[in-house]
């Protein structure tokens, strides 16, 4: 049952890298832009802490 | 309705805004993508004349259709930029690009692998797909144009005209398999008729253009949060930004 | 809207519709080059080239696909409901090929009127449905048929 439905057919081969590079792409679309957005948070707050008169941050 | 236009088009409101709705956006993704899956892999037949290899209409046709949409967005943002000269659409302009060239890709990639065991091919010059990869290039230039350009206004401006000259190619795309004889078939789907295609398999493959149309404007709202952070990292709302919290 | 904003939007919709015609004749005068097969009747009638690789689509004639000699080459008539012409091929058929099929051949016409295919390639229509409404749709259309 399971084997026939990955098989898918015989176009396994086709269907499958079909799906697989969708989730791929889509994946890393949703993914670069939220760590870029993250690291440049991440700096921004550095380098106002750096520039003094900030108040207190708790995690240093 | 025009003030709420203008409050959204402000940087920092769109900010906020985008970032509370990226939770409810992500969990509508989820839901419409698993339906659409289930429907698609499990539910739906195989097809009377391609079996099941006819499956990766699910991925291919809303990636196709997204890559058509995505560049009318950017068409429009660029008329908006062009004539208006607003910050967010030059933001939303050059957020698109990538996803847009991402679901062209898809379009290309996923319809070769289809191609090869119907058709017999990976890839032939047809009007079809030679016009879809003139797209992806189209693609490709507005993202390599934004980054050419360090003045990020004068690349907006730049890429802005580059969006809307390449708009001719949409109708070029979609008629394509109409004007010409081409390898690529006929519309099943956008066409006046009715759909010929059956609702049991219609009815995934709408589930899955929702969920990618829900995709883009999440990725969207995302990578359009980096873009307006890195292009206004000197202004105010910014510094109060990073300060807060 | 500011009498600048105006001009601006003027031009360029202007652009645009300058593009736009700019595109249609160009296209028009490729027309030929952009029409990826030729028809069987367009082939009959002598507007396919001559001596060159050229490429042909139409439907598998039912019922006339026949291997003569050693079974690697098939032979089997195109037609577009009008005029056919005879292919001959030599290799793999993909998977979609069959009687009644639409399919494109990649070859050179010979002295005989025979076109002697390299590559053969299926299209499908734009038709999808599950086997049983295919087989049920195929029976009412031949009793339809069948009773006029």
């Amino acid at each position: 049952m399971m084997s026939e439905f990955l098989n898918m057919g015989g176009y396994a081969a086709y269907v499958w890298p079909s799906y697989g590079l969708a989730a791929v792409v889509l994946w890393l679309n949703w993914y670069l832009p939220r760590r870029q957005h993250e690291q440049l948070l991440l700096r921004l707050k550095r380098q106002h802490r750096d520039t003094g008169e900030q108040k207190h941050d708790p995690r240093s | 309705m025009f003030l709420w236009f203008h409050k959204l088009g402000s940087p920092p409101h769109f900010y906020r805004i985008a970032g509370r709705w990226i939770p409810w956006l992500l969990a509508i993704f989820a839901v419409l993508l698993l339906s659409g899956l289930y429907g698609g892999l499990f539910v739906a037949p195989p097809d009377y004349q391609q079996g099941e290899s006819y499956r990766i209409i699910f991925i291919h046709v809303p990636s196709a259709w997204m890559s058509l949409f995505i560049y009318v967005v950017m068409a429009f943002c660029g008329v908006v930029v062009l004539v208006w000269r607003m910050k967010l659409a030059e933001v939303v302009l050059i957020s698109s690009a990538p996803i847009g060239a991402s679901f062209t890709f898809l379009a290309l990639a996923t319809g070769s692998l289809w191609g090869k065991p119907m058709w017999g091919t990976w890839w032939v010059w047809d009007a079809r797909l030679t016009s879809e990869l003139i797209l992806l290039f189209l693609y490709l230039g507005v993202i390599g144009l934004h980054n050419a350009i360090d003045d990020k206004r004068i690349a907006s401006r730049a890429v802005a005209i580059l969006a809307i000259v390449g708009v001719v190619n949409i109708p070029i795309i979609h008629y394509s398999v109409e004007w010409w004889h081409s390898l690529h078939q006929g519309p099943t789907v956008t066409k006046f008729d009715k759909p010929s295609i059956h609702l049991s398999m219609l009815i995934p493959l709408l589930l899955m253009a929702l969920a990618f149309k829900v995709y883009y404007v999440l990725t969207l709202f995302q990578s359009s949060r980096a873009e307006l952070l890195k292009r206004e990292r000197n202004s105010k709302w910014v510094e109060e930004l990073s300060r807060g919290q | 809207m500011t009498p600048a904003r105006k001009k601006r939007l003027a031009l360029i919709g202007l652009m645009l519709i300058g593009i736009a015609v700019g595109l249609t004749f160009a296209l028009r005068a490729l027309d030929e080059n952009i029409m990826f097969f030729f028809t069987p009747t367009e082939v009959v009638d002598g507007k396919a080239p001559q001596n060159r690789l050229f490429r042909m689509g139409g439907l598998v004639v039912a019922g006339s696909v026949s291997r003569p000699g050693d079974g690697l080459t098939a032979q089997f008539d195109i037609s577009d409901n009008d005029k056919q012409v005879t292919v001959k091929y030599t290799g793999i058929l993909p998977d979609l090929f069959r009687e009644g099929q639409g399919i494109i051949a990649n070859g050179k016409l010979g002295e005989d009127g025979i076109f002697v295919a390299q590559e053969v390639l299926a299209k499908h229509d734009e038709n999808y449905m599950p086997p049983e409404v295919a087989e049920a749709m195929k029976k009412t259309h031949e009793t339809a048929t069948g009773a006029n």
